[in-house]
């Protein structure tokens, strides 16, 4: 018995110690000084959104990357930031656990759809639009709601100043934002990579291929895509709450729905769903593309990013499949793929 | 070890398997043969969990197993490979193994599941390190990936699901040899499904045959092959090989 450790295709690449080890502390430690070394407002609420929006994405792609692709994470993501915001107001439940109960919504809501998906072989393209549905339905209630969600009007949970903000969630300061976003994107990370290191990886794999063959292999099939599917809604849900306590606004449309169902796939696409920092530079290009066009084009390109995404998706599709981050991986350790 | 009694598949209303009624002893090595669609491999995939029994029991060590899920038949203790191999391409051929080792035994420790598939693939002679792929194997090398996804997943009673289709000669003998080492040195019973009567008859202790859903003859080779019933079935094709493969037996 040599290393107990696995092998996922990534780490058997010669540069894998220098791109697995060096890499994420250098790039970690960086992270870590940036702000008090530069801190104008403007970048820090940038870096703080694209941090929450890759936890969003990374998220999405411990199960995606297996060929999950569900596009109802608009939905438990909606879940995540109403649920904890209406506790917050109506009951005065404090984020700590408001959070968890909306984390666990979340879950039950990703079980009833993904349980009959699993028993009846709904898987691909179908897969898809089973769970579309169910971003949809989270939009309407939001939306219907209007009484107790404010419609699509939008949301607000109620604003506490001074120490009762640690018991609420709520920092006006943006430092605080930017290291509590940092933390959540790294134990992201971390989560995807014990994901993809954990003998589940090899299970999902299977299944993804042959789910006769998984079973025959002693694999429980629902059971294996149950669990990831419910650690990926919860960690979607907590990206939710995580967004609306730092926004403190949310609406139907930012998020939940099918849109954000599809930004989810677009950018762990263009990043790269098999590589761990994929869906994170999907963020930062999503988010820097809906930015610059906000301030080029105004209020007159509202709307524009879903186009240009909707665009960019097909030819990724199409052309680089293991998206930007995958590509240049292959290209520096010789074209394994790292999937 | 696996007593099963009355066992009943229908789809719609074909009968897949009518009414067979059969027993497997420890160490046993036993044949299953039969024509095309005469319900061989729908009895496989009734043991190993595929497929859910119309009617009937499957018990297997004293307990009742006709209905369960495949991953807790194997974690009883039965393995199986299928008639057309059925690799996972995008893991390696150690993954591969190390995957059943792991899920096919419980989930165990991962260095448990790892020796399992290291033990399994050297049974095999297939490469135990961890990175050659799948894309380097032709057809014998698919089978043993197949058998040693099997038996790594530590079963008591393998169940081998034609396993010699597509390989020549040599390749044949060798997997042949395979399945008596099998069971010598690991102590494992096996059933095993073959269209290529020759090679099996020169190896199992006793033979069923299978037609239409129903069993119509059972013994020991030399008996079988005498059978009238089954030289009707098998007429012209494989009789005369099948007489003179068991009487190359004796």
């Amino acid at each position: 018995m040599t290393r107990v450790v696995p092998a996922r295709p990534m780490n058997r690449v010669l540069p894998a110690r220098l791109m697995n080890r060096t890499l994420p502390c250098v790039v970690g430690a960086v992270l870590i000084a940036l702000p008090f070394v530069y801190h104008a407002p403007y970048p820090l609420h940038l870096m703080i959104v694209v941090l929450i929006w890759s936890f969003a994405y990374t998220s999405w792609s411990v199960m995606g990357r297996f060929g999950l692709v569900s596009l109802g994470h608009g939905g438990f993501m909606g879940v995540g930031a109403y649920g904890t915001a209406l506790l917050w107001n109506y009951f005065h439940l404090t984020p700590w656990l408001g959070v968890p109960a909306s984390m666990a919504v979340a879950v039950v809501l990703a079980l009833i759809v993904g349980y009959p998906c699993s028993r009846f072989r709904i898987t691909g393209h179908y897969f898809a639009l089973v769970t579309l549905a169910l971003s949809a339905i989270v939009l309407q209630v939001a939306t219907a709601s209007r009484d107790i969600t404010g419609g699509s009007l939008g949301y607000t949970p109620e604003r506490v100043q001074g120490v009762a903000g640690v018991l609420a969630f709520q920092f006006s300061d943006k430092m605080t934002w930017y290291f509590v976003a940092l933390g959540v994107w790294a134990v992201g990370l971390l989560i995807r990579w014990r994901v993809d290191h954990s003998m589940m990886a090899y299970a999902l794999e299977a299944i993804a291929e042959d789910e006769d063959a998984a079973g025959a292999a002693g694999v429980n099939v629902t059971a294996e895509k149950l669990k990831v599917t419910a650690l990926s809604a919860a960690m979607t849900a907590f990206a939710g709450a995580m967004y609306c306590q730092y926004q403190m606004f949310i609406s139907p449309d930012t998020v939940s729905g099918i849109s954000v169902s599809l930004q989810m796939v677009f950018a762990a696409v263009v990043g790269g769903i098999y590589v761990l920092p994929g869906p994170t530079v999907g963020a930062i290009i999503t988010i820097l593309l809906a930015e610059g066009l906000r301030i080029f084009f105004g209020t007159g390109a509202l709307g524009w990013d879903n186009l240009v995404y909707g665009t960019l998706l097909v030819v990724f599709i199409i052309f680089l499949p293991q998206g930007l981050v995958g590509a240049a991986w292959n290209k520096l350790t010789g074209g394994r793929q790292a999937a | 070890m696996l007593e099963v009694s009355g066992l009943i598949k229908r789809f719609g209303g074909f009968p897949a398997v009518s009414n067979v009624s059969f027993r497997v002893g420890q160490g046993e090595i036993l044949g299953l043969i039969g024509p095309n669609g005469s319900g061989k491999s729908t009895i496989f995939n009734l043991l190993s969990g595929t497929l859910t029994p119309t009617a009937g029991s499957i018990r297997f060590l004293g307990h009742e197993i006709g209905g369960l899920p495949p991953y807790r038949i194997i974690n009883q203790g039965i393995g199986r490979t299928f008639q057309i191999p059925r690799p996972f391409k995008r893991l390696t051929i150690f993954e591969n193994v190390a995957l059943a080792g792991y899920y096919g035994q419980g989930q165990p420790s991962r260095s448990k599941a790892f020796e399992a598939a290291e033990r399994a693939l050297s049974m095999v002679g297939l490469p135990t390190d961890r990175r050659s792929e799948i894309g380097g194997l032709g057809a014998a090398g698919l089978k043993k990936l197949e058998l040693a996804k099997a038996l790594a997943t530590q079963p008591k009673l393998l169940l081998a699901d034609e396993s010699l289709g597509g390989l020549d000669e040599t390749e044949m003998d060798q997997a042949a040899d395979m399945l008596r080492r099998i069971r010598a040195e690991l102590g494992i019973t096996i059933i095993w499904v073959e269209h290529i009567m020759g090679v099996l008859m020169r190896v199992v202790d006793r033979v069923m045959v299978l037609d239409h859903g129903e069993l119509i003859a059972e013994g020991l080779p030399t008996d079988v092959v005498g059978d009238p019933r089954v030289i009707e079935v098998y007429l012209g094709s494989d009789a005369g090989a099948v007489q003179a493969a068991a009487a190359e037996r004796q």
